[in-house]
């Protein structure tokens, strides 16, 4: 355990941006959070979280994939891209860190999504226990625990002081470059921070949100529920959800004529989107319902099977801030599943 | 299999068949010969012209063809109309092979073998099917019952009639929908010309077609008392990487393009009927 | 005021004036209602909503509704009805199918605005005399509900209703100095290169997930040019900043001279991106090339850009300021 004092935390992202690129939660223009790049004069801030997700540094909203030379009758192709550079992100919630996980078992099973591996391997992730969760927090609900967070390091807040415990060696090898501005940590520190967190994570009025009645193996007794059709009644058909949460990773693949050859790029999808099944001879889901089902079939009985149970949310709220009509996992569960 | 997946080959079209009006069959190798990849009957591959647009296609040859790979293709959107005004000696990028083969390997191993198809249901199948006259020896009888809107419509004719038909332990049934001038054969649909057939119950059936042809041909197969465990299907949904990424093709806790597109009908059962 | 409307709806639809009622339903905490559709009397019992957070403007839902046949209450502040007007000028909805219960409205809350105030862990929130006392876990808060009132609101064009079939509460009247021209103005007094910063600045928080556009009842169209891959501008993200801007600019000329202003596009947008401001600078100019003209004040008035006169402007005689 190491401690690193308030009044060396600029010292502290100086000299890691001095390595490698560092980004960090930071209030905008509007005063929400978003990650972002530090250089001087840059100031964290102190929201709980970012409005969108932290899955932007390894599925970025577009990514370039190849580019083709296309001339009269032959085509060339080329994968240009660059090994990424090694970078770190400081400030990333335990809901963010746990989804992470999420997006690996998707992309770094075989066959192995190289783009995504790419940065996967040279991000380092440093989170950072919550202290002041909100009212839509539900992490607890999958296990996560917003006062430990997982990451290559995990840092707590505490009075005067933020604690650091190395979890990988990309971790010890962070806090070995800024040695010289640590101290050592206090573990009884860490202990307080995280009673605290706790005693308000159980206060949450989401906080006895179960699982009961949806994961695996329930796709017969879900799939045909009419509460499907009043869940969804108005929705939107927006891209909102889908583009916030941290685990949604379907994209879709395009092509873009630059004027001097074909870059063919993939961005992020929606399956919330009409033309997202949508085929030359027709659509396997023709209605609102039918999409709004999918989004939530898929986190709550689909992923888990295919996963051991591990379900495809992190419960970080996201969706209940940001959904224009306020619809969400957290209504669904309670609506199909438990009473709590 | 290439490791970048997402990053395809460059073939070369070296010949193109009209099949029917709407259905070429196209012919791709390497730029220096050869085939571009190794695959398994019933698995696909993702064609593309880039600037217009990249789709799923199943590999109609067999895997016992050494030279070429061969896709058909029916004139339905973008990308298809493309491929249909292309000519020879055009490249395209293929990149696969992607998702689950027919169980030639295994299951199927001595079977007698029944084959159902309608219009270019037929493309898939074409590649068991002559996998299994190249080993014929690894096989029971063959039943082919195959139809179309005319005989216009029936792809592969001259490959059924040459060569299909003359293959010892083969029995082709070929039939279209009307009455048609130069045609002596059977007229009716698909499902109730199976029925007429009444096949032994001992044959594993392997089905594509058009949804509604296999809603009744599966209907008419329990009825003669096949079971959901004999009967193989091939899949078609709206796909981008192939590998089970994308989410598009996600069905239940599958993803078609990885875990399909071959599917028993035991095993569809279990999936949410949104296909 | 909730009371008499559960109470209204469940009279009409028992005496089988309406089939359904389309309003708000209760939330997880006190401020996120959704838009629903009540077939039951015991349906309004239980779920029925009517408070300051019940912001979203349930015009747009009428078209799937008149779709599906029968008769339907809908509650209207008044600045729906003035997208509802508008959707019955389009011929998007039929006037008949639908019994409008027009409902005073004083403002609606931003709960954005709430959070921002640092307070966190909402656990619910009452309202009494302008003042909202916010319970928390982490203990209560007093906001003056001006404080929270919603941008869109403070700066409320009008508070009577263009069309009703009966009203709850008090008609109130047209603002005639809302003020809501005021950032436009000083968008306009701002130099090129400024108001390029300031609108990258918005933009480039843009994530294309179009809550702007499907939330917004002038965007009706079935086939969104943006979702035809026929058009070559339906990406799901934007290639670049150029197609950032574009999305949001092609949009506001797509509904230019029919948006009503009701400003759902930004109370929806996740990255709170002021995008009334493209629509209000439209109307602006509108107004000040063609005359005063208020889409949906009146469903049969001819719009300015729907019309033809003699005496029209000629394009390059418009002169004005570039927004």
């Amino acid at each position: 355990m190491k401690k690193l004092s308030f009044a060396k935390l600029n010292e502290f992202f100086a000299a890691i941006a001095a390595k490698e690129a560092l980004y960090l939660p930071v209030n905008n223009n509007v005063g929400k959070a978003e990650f972002k790049q530090w250089s001087e004069g840059v100031e964290l801030s102190h929201a709980l979280n970012t409005v969108r997700s932290a899955k932007d540094f390894f599925f970025p909203q577009t990514e370039n994939l190849m580019k083709f030379k296309m001339e009269g009758k032959s085509i060339e192709v080329s994968d240009d891209r660059a090994e990424c550079e090694d970078f770190v992100v400081f400030g990333v919630r335990a809901c963010d860190a746990a989804s992470f996980k999420i997006l690996d078992s998707v992309y770094l099973v075989d066959p192995i999504d190289t783009y995504y591996k790419n940065r996967r391997e040279h991000g380092t992730i440093i989170t950072l226990a919550c202290g002041k969760p909100a009212e839509t927090c539900f992490c607890g609900t999958f296990g996560i625990d917003a006062a430990d967070p997982a990451g290559d390091v995990t840092a707590w807040e505490t009075p005067g002081a933020y604690m650091l415990r190395a979890n990988t060696e990309k971790g010890e090898a962070l806090l070995a470059l800024v040695a010289d501005l640590l101290e050592e940590g206090c573990e009884k520190a860490v202990a307080e921070a995280q009673a605290k967190t706790r005693e308000i994570l159980s206060k949450l009025p989401l906080a006895g949100l179960s699982t009961e009645g949806v994961g695996v193996g329930m796709t017969k007794e879900l799939f045909d529920r009419p509460e499907w059709k009043t869940l969804s009644e108005s929705c939107l058909g927006c891209g909102t959800c889908t583009f916030v949460c941290p685990t949604c990773q379907c994209y879709d693949v395009r092509d873009f004529d630059t004027g001097n050859g074909i870059k063919r790029f993939r961005c992020w999808d929606s399956c919330m989107y009409s033309d997202f099944t949508l085929m030359a001879h027709g659509n396997s889901r023709n209605s609102q319902v039918e999409r709004f089902r999918q989004r939530f079939m898929h986190k709550l009985v689909y992923y888990p099977d295919r996963n051991n149970g591990t379900f495809g949310c992190v419960g970080c709220g996201r969706c209940l801030a940001r959904c224009p009509i306020s619809m969400n996992i957290v209504k669904v569960m309670k609506t199909l599943g438990g009473k709590n | 299999m290439n490791n970048e997946t997402l990053i395809p080959y460059v073939g070369i079209v070296t010949e193109i068949t009209q099949q029917t009006p709407d259905v070429k069959t196209f012919r791709v190798e390497a730029p220096g010969g050869g085939k571009l990849f190794e695959h398994k009957p019933g698995q696909c591959a993702m064609l593309s012209v880039p600037g217009i647009s990249e789709a799923m296609i199943s590999i109609t040859s067999s895997p016992t063809n050494t030279e070429y790979m061969e896709f058909s293709v029916k004139k339905c959107g973008c990308l298809t109309e493309w491929l249909h005004a292309m000519e020879v000696g055009q490249m395209i990028t293929v990149r696969g092979p992607y998702g689950r083969n027919f169980p030639v390997y295994d299951e199927l191993l001595g079977k007698d073998l029944l084959f159902v198809a309608g219009g270019i249901g037929l493309a898939p199948l074409r590649s068991v099917i002559n996998y299994v006259r190249d080993n014929r020896d690894k096989f029971g009888t063959v039943d082919i019952v195959y139809g179309s809107r005319s005989k216009e419509d029936l792809v592969y004719y001259d490959e059924i009639v040459t060569e299909w038909c003359n293959t010892p332990g083969f029995n082709v049934h070929l039939t279209i929908d009307r009455e048609q001038e130069n045609w002596d054969g059977h007229v009716g649909f698909v499902p109730n010309f199976v029925k007429e057939l009444n096949p032994d119950l001992k044959k594993t059936v392997l089905m594509c077609g058009p949804p509604i042809m296999i809603k009744f041909t599966l209907g008419g197969l329990m009825e003669l008392g096949f079971k959901k465990e004999q009967v193989y299907t091939t899949m078609e949904l709206r796909m981008k990487c192939g590998i089970g990424k994308c989410g598009r093709c996600n069905i239940g806790n599958k993803y078609v393009c990885k875990d399909g597109p071959v599917f028993r009908f035991d095993e569809l059962d279990e999936l949410p009927n949104e296909y | 005021m909730q009371e008499m409307m559960v109470k209204r709806a469940v009279e009409l639809l028992e005496n089988g004036t309406v089939d359904r009622v389309l309003g708000w339903t209760t939330g997880e905490f006190a401020y996120d209602m959704t838009p629903a559709v009540f077939r039951s009397a015991d349906d309004l019992k239980n779920g029925f909503v009517y408070n300051d957070f019940c912001a979203a403007n349930l015009s747009k839902y009428l078209i799937k509704e008149c779709v599906a046949g029968g008769k339907i209450l809908v509650f209207l502040k008044p600045c729906d009805t003035y997208s509802f007007n508008q959707l019955i000028a389009e011929h998007r909805i039929k006037r008949e199918m639908i019994y409008v219960i027009g409902i005073a409205c004083e403002g609606k809350a931003d709960i954005d605005k709430l959070k921002d105030m640092g307070i966190d862990g909402i656990t619910g929130i009452t309202a009494k005399d302008g003042v909202y006392t916010v319970a928390t876990i982490y203990g209560d808060a007093t906001v003056k509900a001006t404080d929270a009132m919603a941008e869109r609101c403070l700066s409320c064009k009008s508070k009577k209703h263009m069309a009703y079939d009966e009203l709850i509460g008090e008609d109130g009247d047209v603002v005639a100095d809302c003020g809501r021209f005021d950032m436009v103005e000083k968008l306009e007094a701002m130099t090129p290169d400024e108001r390029y910063e300031f609108w990258r600045g918005e933009l480039s928080r843009c994530i294309r997930c179009n809550a702007c556009r499907n939330v917004c009842p002038a965007c009706s169209c079935e086939k969104c040019i943006f979702d035809n891959p026929g058009s070559g501008v339906s990406q799901k993200a934007a290639v670049n900043s150029f197609e950032e801007n574009m999305f949001h600019i092609i949009r506001a000329f797509h509904v230019a001279g029919r948006c009503t202003d009701c400003g759902e596009c930004t109370r929806v947008c996740p990255q709170n991106i002021p995008l009334h401001l493209l629509n209000r600078k439209f109307i602006k100019d509108i107004n000040a090339f063609w005359g005063e003209y208020q889409a949906g004040e009146n469903p049969d008035a001819k719009p300015p850009l729907g019309r033809y006169e003699k005496g029209d402007r000629e394009p390059g005689e418009f002169g004005g300021v570039q927004a």
